[in-house]
């Protein structure tokens, strides 16, 4: 007897406008972070959360492996379909539509959530009494409890913008996923800072690619209108109850989450600000510290690199690329520059690569071995990604080390590692936040990273300034690959 | 194309609130700015294709024909034949959907239409407020929403 045909049917209205709902809702992948009956989510085969046919792998509290594949989605209709591709629960056939549509009346959000399924007879009402309270108006509780505490936490944020502590300023925000358009200049004001906090006034803001990558909607790190950025520097005006190390007046940078550097005031924990030396001025601090730290750390930490190895660095001109060059340079080591653009050999000579290797009649890889006697790269620092994964590994040394940093030309997909026995190859995948999350981490990469900066070991080159509120202009010019070395924006602050 | 969305939450099951909707001929009986309503040739009111004549309290005269009747989905679909307002192929919908949530009712009313681009921003604002919202102010006090 054919099992017959289960549906339920859930809905519910949250107190908050549908972006702020469908902003939760809406990644594939995010349920481990929101859904009480979650315990892990993971989203198989590297694809994007976003990406139809993307298949999630559920760790359920109960320990019930469930996977789940995307069938639909829809800004436009602010919907998604899905379906149970195979469970360790009775589900069969399981094809499930999550909805969002705007009340007009009150800027709040109906959410349905609907299924249809097969279970073995006698299971039915037990599995719709599961998928309906359990999955359905759980995820809504859940949800609401988190909307809505994130529209407090923005309310409080408001009320004490109201106070006479707070430092009124400007920030550039934007709007929407989509152009560099999308930058709207709006008031900002910082908060008196709390315990552990510092308010710094700040004089200029790193631009880096994955502010863009923020701004399109391709990094999913905001929800708009947002501000973006994670780099700035400037002087403190005042300290949080317990901050003990920093004070009024002093400089600091800083370069790391949350995002929100893209404005003239900001507060911060005290933890992740990085006093700065009389030698290190704010542009080149706002310039420097995110790529100067993640150089450091590759390159001290990651694969620690000794005089007479060989080092092979990808993008040699570009920002990380090149203080790769002049830092594995300045350790003895011999730099190999790769670069598809003829007019980024020169730069990359400029940054101290020994070699500089463009596609030609020979490969890469072939090219990489005759500059090394058959030898190959000992170490490979590679943020291209998919398109030079597999040349990479096949220019590697014995026991050479391949850090992969980055992925600009797409996703590197899935690899078998059996190959990597042919030399003992070892590939890294650092994150930078594992080496940045603790003052104490932060403290010795900085102190070795102004050190080299005095010393000219690395020169941060600041080539592009704007003003913050030409944040648009900023974007368009980093865009379009015209930049060279860094670029600022600079804060106007009236006396 | 102009577009027009209204969409609000009454306080009552759905199967109630559309039984007060779905006579296509009771808008006075529940929407504030219609004065009197007939159907045109003895049709019934929930025949397809039938036509409701109806006057505003402001005096306007207007001739809608229904297109789509739906007990399944709460849903009715029409069409204005005639009206002051100057607008063209004019279609609106008015749906409701139950909310399992407290035994709700969210009522979504839309409408596309054709008109002078001058005036397009003027009747989005009128249609959505004076006509959808004011229906919808009117079904949650009837409903104690």
């Amino acid at each position: 007897m054919a099992a017959e045909v289960v549906t339920v049917s859930r809905s519910t209205v949250i107190d908050a406008p549908l972006d702020a709902v469908w902003g939760v809702v809406r990644d594939f992948n995010d349920h481990d972070q929101w859904h009480p009956v979650v315990r892990t989510s993971y989203i198989e085969n590297f694809l994007k959360a976003d990406q139809v046919g993307a298949v999630r792998n559920f760790l359920l509290t109960g320990g019930e492996r469930v996977r789940e594949k995307l069938l639909t989605l829809s800004d436009r209709e602010h919907s998604f379909r899905y379906t149970i591709v195979d469970a360790d629960v009775p589900l069969q056939n399981y094809v499930a539509q999550v909805s969002l549509k705007p009340v007009t009346d009150g800027d709040r959000t109906f959410w349905s959530w609907s299924s249809k399924f097969q279970t073995p007879p006698g299971l039915e009402q037990e599995m719709a009494k599961l998928v309906a309270e359990g999955v359905y108006e759980a995820g809504f509780d859940a949800v609401r409890q988190r909307v809505q505490r994130t529209r407090q936490a923005t309310q409080s944020t408001a009320v004490h913008d109201d106070s006479i502590t707070a430092q009124p300023g400007s920030s550039m925000l934007i709007t929407r996923f989509g152009g560099p358009e999308v930058f709207r200049s709006d008031k900002y004001s910082a908060p008196a800072p709390g315990p552990g906090q510092v308010r710094i006034r700040q004089h200029a803001v790193g631009v880096n690619f994955i502010d863009v990558y923020c701004r399109t909607g391709y990094f999913r790190a905001l929800n708009p209108p947002a501000v973006p950025g994670l780099e700035a520097a400037g002087e403190i005006i005042d300290v949080g109850e317990g901050v003990t190390h920093l004070e009024s007046g002093q400089r600091v940078g800083y370069a790391c989450l949350p995002f929100g550097a893209y404005v003239s005031v900001r507060t911060m924990d005290a933890a992740l600000v990085i006093p700065l030396p009389d030698g290190i001025d704010n542009i080149t601090a706002a310039g420097g510290l995110l790529k100067g730290i993640t150089a450091d750390f590759l390159l001290h930490q990651v694969s620690p690199v000794s005089a007479g190895e060989t080092v092979l660095v990808y993008a040699p001109a570009g920002g990380v690329g090149s203080l790769l060059c002049q830092w594995s340079n300045h350790l003895g080591a011999t730099v190999i520059g790769a670069t598809s653009n003829p007019e980024k050999i020169q730069p990359a000579r400029e940054a101290g690569a020994h070699h500089v290797i463009t596609p030609g009649k020979s490969s890469l890889v072939e090219q990489v071995l005759e500059l090394t006697d058959g030898h190959g790269a000992d170490v490979i620092f590679d943020a291209v990604g998919r398109d030079s994964f597999a040349q990479s590994v096949a220019a590697l040394a014995e026991r050479g080390h391949l850090v992969s940093y980055g992925q600009a030309s797409g996703d590197i997909g899935v690899w078998d590692i059996g190959s990597l026995a042919s030399k003992s190859a070892t590939i890294s995948r650092p994150n930078y936040a594992h080496y940045t999350d603790t003052r104490e981490k932060v403290s010795a990469i900085a102190e070795r990273l102004f050190k080299a900066i005095e010393q000219r070991i690395v020169r941060i080159n600041v080539n592009h300034r704007f003003a913050l509120e030409q944040a648009e202009e900023a974007h368009r010019l980093l865009q379009t690959g015209q930049t060279t070395g860094s670029t600022v924006l600079v804060c106007d602050h009236p006396v | 194309m102009a577009t027009v969305y209204t969409s609000s939450i009454i306080d009552a099951p759905a199967p109630r609130v559309w039984e007060a909707l779905r006579d296509f001929n009771a808008l006075p009986a529940w929407h504030p700015i219609v004065e009197d309503s007939r159907i045109e040739g003895h049709a019934a009111s929930d025949q397809v294709g039938c036509i409701r004549a109806f006057r505003l309290s402001d005096g306007g005269f207007i001739r809608e024909r229904l297109l789509a009747l739906s007990d399944y989905d709460y849903c009715c679909v029409y069409a204005i034949l005639e009206s002051p307002m100057g607008v063209e192929d004019y279609i609106a919908t008015l749906k409701l959907t139950p909310i399992t949530d407290g035994d709700r009712t969210f009522a979504e009313w839309s409408a596309e239409f054709e008109c002078d681009p001058n005036r397009e921003a003027e009747l989005v604002e009128q249609i959505g407020q004076a006509v959808f919202q004011a229906g919808f102010d009117a079904l949650k006090q009837r409903f104690g929403g």
